[in-house]
């Protein structure tokens, strides 16, 4: 492996670590601070990319089209936790799993009566469609470059909201004694659903930026969940700073993975998992955030 | 019995009236706790609310905060009906609790602890600031970057009440304040009590030594088994030897 590739799988390894933590943060964030386990949150990773592909194709423009689905996004997660959500803060997880599996089913059958079962492509703004030589014979895409850049903002962004804002103390206070958070006078229903609608949308919005590199077809939710809930499990369950170290750790052992042990590149992330669960049960930064 | 020892007592006007709770019913699952209390509490006015262990005070205030839901009777603050209301609405009118067990954020710095819950009284002044609330506990001030879990039960104890000020109170729940402490942090707690209600914050005080809040408050209010069996002068209880040991076993 000489420099050069190496260097272009560093950055594949980063940039989709940055995007998994786009879809991870709002996981951990959702389970840590109320408790919920959302199986259907991958749904929400498929629902961007497919209003990408949608709207775009309406537009003609996917920054139109993300400008657009980011607010239906935001909708859509506040109405279902004020409609669904809500009713499961009290519940047994058995009854958060059975809901929210209830939705990944909904979810794709609302996904093949609306858009139909086939796959689709999207194109890269122009802006940002060229590449930048590496060497020779070696190029590296602007618009993967941009995604990247993109999600460590809203990571940056993301952190200074829950470490550094009243209302990310409010969060992480709801996180640890919803009571006393409602006793001092603020109304942490409001909270839950602006945390819900949070992670809903930036889920939807990794969909977004994802579908250009990814295309967009049934069942994309499924493997994000997954690799997600292994990234949450990693970092540790409610820390987004947990979140986005596991999801820079996976994105790189997953890649480089497929690159030097193809073989068992399947099995690296939970092999990983197994050596931080055995090491540290609560994941590397345990506890909440 | 109550309406023999409050016989000469005026009952509270509805215009100074803070906090109101009539003819409240409480249960958990099928246990009645709550056997029609009534309960006010006036402007500026501190109320020590006693009884055994179990007989209803944590209920009570609980009831009143929305914490626990009344399957019977009224919770109105200055006059309006808050039965229904939301806790935060409850606490929003002017209410800060202390509640047993303290209830800080662990995961939150002491800073952080006070400043989410910053927010002005119901006329929009903030007469408690963080400033204000660091002079008066200096020992929270030198320990503003630590988490919560970190402190002492007394510096935990101190935290709970200052936050609790900085949502700019008109009435203080203080439920077991001094519970846990070492006597010297206790009696360190009872002048930031006594301070507070000489700033003319009205309090609810429940606590254990009963001759404390006898002492510090205007009224007491005793709870047997759910039923108020007394609501008079605290001097007419600290006075009465067979009263204290009727109601509260000293």
């Amino acid at each position: 492996m000489d420099l050069a590739f190496f260097l272009i799988q560093l950055l594949n390894g980063l940039q989709y670590g940055l995007l998994l933590f786009l879809v991870a943060s709002g996981l951990t964030l959702i389970f840590g601070i109320m408790g919920i386990i959302n199986l259907a949150h991958g749904s929400f990773y498929m629902i961007g990319a497919y209003l990408a592909w949608s709207l775009s194709s309406m537009t003609g423009s996917l920054t139109a089209a993300i400008l657009i689905a980011i607010p239906l996004t935001v909708v859509l997660g506040m109405g279902l936790e004020r409609l669904l959500i809500q009713h499961l803060y009290k519940r047994d997880h058995l009854y958060q799993v059975l809901l929210t599996y209830g939705l990944i089913l909904v979810f794709e059958e609302l996904r093949s009566v609306i858009w139909g079962d086939d796959v689709h492509g999207v194109a890269v703004p122009a802006l940002l469609s060229h590449s930048i030589p590496l060497t020779e014979n070696l190029s590296y895409p602007v618009y993967r470059l941009a995604i990247s850049g993109v999600c460590l903002l809203l990571a940056a962004g993301l952190y200074f909201l829950i470490q550094k804002t009243r209302l990310g103390m409010m969060i992480r206070a709801g996180a640890s004694n919803r009571e006393m958070v409602q006793s001092l006078g603020i109304d942490i229903k409001l909270i839950y659903t602006l945390v819900f609608a949070l992670g809903i949308a930036l889920a939807a919005f990794a969909g977004m930026i994802n579908a250009p590199l990814s295309s967009v077809f049934p069942n994309m939710g499924g493997g994000v969940l997954i690799i997600c809930f292994v990234v949450v499990v990693i970092g540790g369950i409610g820390s987004v700073k947990g979140a986005l170290i596991a999801s820079l750790v996976i994105g790189l052992a997953e890649t480089f993975g497929q690159v030097l042990v193809p073989e068992l590149a399947g099995m690296v992330v939970y092999f990983l998992m197994a050596v931080v669960l055995v090491w540290r049960p609560e994941g590397l930064f345990g506890g909440r955030s | 019995m109550t309406e023999a020892l409050n016989a000469s007592r005026p009952p509270a006007s509805a215009a100074d009236t803070l906090l109101e709770a009539a003819g409240l019913h409480t249960f958990y699952g099928i246990s009645h706790i709550l056997h029609g209390v009534d309960f006010a509490v006036r402007t500026g006015e501190t109320i020590g609310l006693m009884g055994r262990n179990g007989m209803g005070k944590t209920t009570l205030i609980k009831s009143m905060l929305g914490l626990v839901r009344p399957r019977q009777g009224i919770v109105s603050v200055r006059g309006v009906d808050m039965t229904h209301a939301e806790t935060h609405a409850i606490a929003r009118s002017g209410i800060a609790y202390v509640p047993e067990g303290r209830g800080i954020f662990p995961n939150l710095s002491v800073r952080e602890n006070l400043v989410m819950a910053a927010r002005a009284n119901v006329k929009g002044v903030s007469e408690w600031t963080f400033d204000r609330v660091i002079h008066t506990f200096p020992r929270l001030g030198e320990r503003l970057n630590n988490g919560g879990a970190q402190l002492s039960g007394g510096e935990q104890q101190m935290l709970t009440i200052g936050r609790a000020l900085m949502t700019n109170p008109d009435l203080l729940i203080l439920d077991e304040a001094t519970e846990g402490l070492a006597p010297l942090i206790a009696r360190e707690i009872w002048g930031i009590i006594k301070a507070i209600r000489a700033s003319g914050i009205a309090t609810i005080i429940v606590d254990k030594n009963y001759a404390a809040v006898m002492a510090l408050s205007d009224r007491s209010v005793v709870l047997v088994k759910g039923r108020v069996v007394f609501s008079g002068e605290s001097r007419e209880l600290s006075d009465n030897p067979d009263l204290m040991h009727r109601f509260l076993g000293v």
